[in-house]
């Protein structure tokens, strides 16, 4: 068990580099943002797999804190970009 | 069995988060990148939450577990509709190899108001002041 959970880890680790370099490189926000709600999604399942691993079930608050703060800062960002954030056309 | 079942949930997650990053960086424009983020990521998280309800198999646990599924599904399309419609708005690019856009001839950007080019004075929409006893 602690193997897969190692295993699938490693997995996420790998994605959240993935994402971090469209964050860096994304060519406007809307990209960016995207990549930070894949962040957000993909720390949600790394709190849960931590929770497994450590038998500590109170970190899923900690994990729906996460998804209310992700939705919220996307929220925020579409919000600034509609009204009027930098143009891109 | 349940040890099996957790596994391979837990794997499956994973995988999931990873296509869903593989898209993120390699797919060519705003709209598909959040094709690949949006359903890939939310099934990830699911999974992943079904995992730790079946690990810890208590009341209080399992209901926070099928909350953050339940959130997640909840909050994650309405965020993928509100940034791509402000995505749209900023003028992101499309990819060079897109088919069509359907929004682009019917759309004023200015206004933000959709038209079909078939109105005319009769069933043209009413001005602003008046738009509610039209119904």
């Amino acid at each position: 068990m602690s193997s897969i959970i190692l295993v699938s880890l490693a997995m996420m680790a790998l994605a959240l580099c993935l994402a971090f370099a469209r964050l860096y490189r994304g060519p406007s926000l809307p990209d960016r943002v995207v990549a930070l709600e894949l962040f957000s999604a993909i720390l949600v399942g790394m709190i849960g797999l931590i929770a497994i691993a450590t038998d500590v079930p109170s970190l899923l608050d900690v994990a729906i804190v996460m998804a209310l703060m992700a939705f919220m800062a996307t929220i925020g960002f579409a919000r600034f970009l509609e009204r009027g954030g930098p143009r891109d056309d | 069995m349940i040890e099996l079942l957790k596994s391979i949930l837990i794997l499956a997650g994973s995988a999931f988060m990873l296509v869903a990053a593989l898209g993120v960086l390699r797919l060519p424009d705003l709209l598909t990148r959040m094709h690949a983020t949006t359903k890939a990521a939310t099934l990830g998280v699911s999974l992943i939450m079904l995992a730790v309800a079946l690990h810890f198999a208590v009341e209080a646990v399992v209901a926070r577990a099928f909350g953050v599924i339940l959130f997640i599904l909840l909050t994650a399309p309405v965020a993928a509709h509100v940034i791509g419609r402000a995505g749209y708005f900023v003028g992101t690019r499309l990819w060079s190899g897109t088919v069509k856009d359907e929004l682009r001839p019917n759309y004023d950007s200015v206004t933000h108001r959709l038209s079909s080019h078939r109105e005319t004075e009769a069933n043209a929409a009413p001005a602003s002041g008046e738009s509610d006893k039209a119904g």
